[in-house]
């Protein structure tokens, strides 16, 4: 288990306070200047050789994102944009990091945007997180008063402006391309890359979009030094990570632990077991809903970082970690999942558009047994139409959950589903629209 | 893509308050010159708090007109986003979050008390108008499952008999406590914290 005094968030259970002066006992805005002094390019590869790896989902290298940033501001401005859209089903560590660390990602955005040569950072908050919104708009204010963000931030000469936008409730401005659009006003609908976000972001100006976690813990690792943060987890995947852990376990919770930790410990350590104990476990979603599901004989011995669940086709994502007991219905559950895909499509491309929804009613059927035998082949098939043929990652995150149960647990779902094609049976399948085909 | 119904009732008038329209001016003044339709998302919410929990046709007209922008561009933002209502919602407004997570800590109980206590259909207002009900996608608290959000709060860690009490109060006309029903501040594990000990005991 991670000692204690290598946790970064220390407060990530409210038990201190989270104004300025009590974070600073924490550590935080403590030598900022002297950290600034340093320059743009110590800090990018002081980031570059910790070598974190973006806590968003995707896990690209932060160092590597902060370097594609123009050197010298040209005609245009940049930004930083702080991605704390989080709505990723099992997900809830940038909730806390807002209500109880906001100081360490006030801090976060002043370093990255001195890195990236930002004067301007909006924070993009779901809708839903309203009552966050204002907790870290109070701790914005109180970071302006204490003069350490703002004009001459800090002391550092470097002048920097912190606002906060809203969402309205749509999963798809996670995206950070969709997530630019709505920032500007407009459908949150995913843009082509390229051009990246890095050269051709905001307004069309050079943009870092970056997740809450990640800027969070930039602070930190400039603090402690790039060593320190690479001595935790392995090579590639350092650092440590807060775990969100929820569904049947006796103890849900968010809980802060090294890079590589073994998802039984997470489980069983913190989160107090399975409900009904180890032998009652049936799958688990390693990292969100997109993430495709473990069976038990997996999770027995996966390490939970980047490489080694990509070893097992599936990812650390966000690290929201769903625990299945054999008490639910998993058909039931990746139904429900493919519901969520399809509400949330954002309709621009038609696969994913139509896709999502052809995957939820299958399952639904699946999950009552009125699929037939060819149906379960069929649903693996839509499910390779939408990969790779959407604009945006979020065609494949909701492909991908589908494909795990159909690699896992195909066995189950044609146990269940084993009769002859539609066609000839006369059945009636509410679900099917174009009843009157059965008529004879 | 929501799919939301515009109301078939739509008042003639809209503008913002003159505390609002400060409000709405700070908020414009947050993006640079020229970009002012980034504020759109915020005003329409603004809107939508000015105008009992939903937002109007005029309401949009009113903003596109604040920042020169079409009509149909605002309209598009409108219908895009869950968050905005396009008819009137009580003035109670139950979301309650069905999505896996919560589905398998039980959160289609808390619909079942919706159903029995405030009406049976999604979107229709109870018999003393005074609170509606609906299903909505992950509302990201999971490690808090299940969990409602009622207006701007979220009360989690709910069972049937919380979910039925809440209700209650809120067809009395009493205002709910919100947070955790369990005892937690916070996403911690309860009664079984194994970090960050010394800190709490401190």
């Amino acid at each position: 288990m991670l000692e204690d005094k290598d946790r970064i968030f220390q407060n990530l259970y409210n038990d201190k306070g989270t104004d300025v002066e009590s974070s600073k006992e924490r550590g935080d805005w403590l030598n900022t200047k002297d950290i600034c002094l340093k320059g743009r390019e110590w800090i990018i590869n002081e980031i570059k050789s910790s070598e974190l790896r973006g806590r968003g989902g995707a896990g690209f290298p932060t160092g590597l994102k902060w370097s594609f940033a123009p050197k010298e501001i040209g005609s245009r401005p940049h930004y930083l944009v702080i991605n704390a859209d989080e709505s990723e089903p099992g997900t809830c560590k940038d909730r806390d990091i807002l209500r109880f660390e906001p100081q360490k990602l006030i801090e976060g955005c002043l370093l990255a945007s001195y890195a990236v040569n930002a004067h301007a950072c909006y924070i993009y908050i779901r809708g839903e997180y309203y009552r966050e919104g204002e907790k870290l708009q109070n701790s914005i204010n109180e970071a302006y008063e204490k003069k350490i963000i703002g004009k001459n931030a800090s002391d550092t000469g470097w002048d920097l402006d912190i606002y906060i936008h809203y969402g309205a409730g749509a999963y798809i401005c996670g995206e950070e391309t969709a997530l630019l659009e709505s920032l500007e006003g407009k459908k949150g609908q995913p843009r082509l890359k390229p051009p990246f976000p890095a050269l051709i972001g905001l307004y069309g100006c050079p943009t870092i979009v970056n997740n809450v976690e990640t800027i969070a813990v930039v602070p930190t690792i400039l603090r402690k030094g790039a060593k320190w943060f690479s001595s935790l987890g392995r090579p590639k995947n350092t650092g440590t990570k807060i775990f969100c852990i929820s569904g049947n376990v006796n103890n849900p919770c968010n809980v802060e632990e090294e890079m590589g930790v073994p998802l039984k410990e997470l489980i069983e350590n913190h989160a107090g077991g399975v409900v009904g104990g180890w032998e009652n476990l049936k799958a688990v979603i390693p990292g969100g809903s997109s993430m495709p599901l473990l069976p038990k004989k997996i999770c027995d011995t996966i390490k939970m970082d980047f490489d080694s669940l990509i070893e097992q086709k599936t990812g650390l994502g966000t690290a929201g970690i769903i625990v299945i007991n054999k008490d639910q219905d998993i058909i039931k559950c990746m139904a429900r999942i493919a519901r969520f895909y399809k509400h949330e499509s954002c309709g621009q491309c038609t696969p994913c558009r139509e896709g999502s929804g052809w995957m939820w009613r299958m399952l639904e059927r699946m999950a009552l047994g009125e699929a037939s035998r060819e149906e379960v082949d069929m649903l693996m098939d839509v499910t390779k139409q939408i990969e790779g043929h959407t604009i945006c990652a979020f065609g494949e995150g909701s492909a991908w959950p589908v494909q795990g149960l159909l690699r896992h647990f195909k066995k189950e779902v044609l146990k269940r589903n084993d009769f002859d094609p539609l066609i000839n049976k006369n059945k009636n399948i509410p679900y099917l629209v174009d009843q009157h085909l059965l008529e004879k | 893509m929501s799919i939301k119904k515009i109301s078939k009732t739509q008042p003639d008038k809209f503008e913002f308050s003159s505390q609002n329209l400060e409000i709405a001016k700070k908020i414009i003044s947050n993006y640079p010159k020229g970009k002012q339709q980034s504020a759109v998302m915020a005003l329409l919410y603004l809107a939508q708090r000015q105008n009992k929990n939903w937002i109007p046709l005029v309401a949009m007209k009113y903003i596109a007109r604040l920042l020169n922008m079409s009509y149909i561009k605002v309209y598009e933002v409108a219908t895009f986003y869950t968050m905005y209502n396009l008819s009137p919602v009580g003035k109670f407004f139950i979301q309650v979050c069905t999505t896996t997570p919560c589905m398998i800590r039980g959160a289609y109980r808390l619909v079942d008390a919706c159903k029995k206590k405030i009406s049976n259909k999604q979107n229709e207002l109870s018999k003393n108008n005074i609170c509606s009900w609906t299903e909505v996608e992950c509302l990201g608290a999971c490690v808090n499952a299940p969990m409602v959000q009622i207006n701007d709060d979220y009360f989690e860690d709910l069972d049937k008999t919380d979910i039925e009490k809440i209700i209650e109060q809120i067809l009395s006309g009493e205002s709910p406590k919100p947070g955790s029903y369990k005892g937690r501040t916070c996403a911690e594990p309860k009664n079984n914290r194994k970090t960050l000990v010394n800190l709490k005991n401190a």
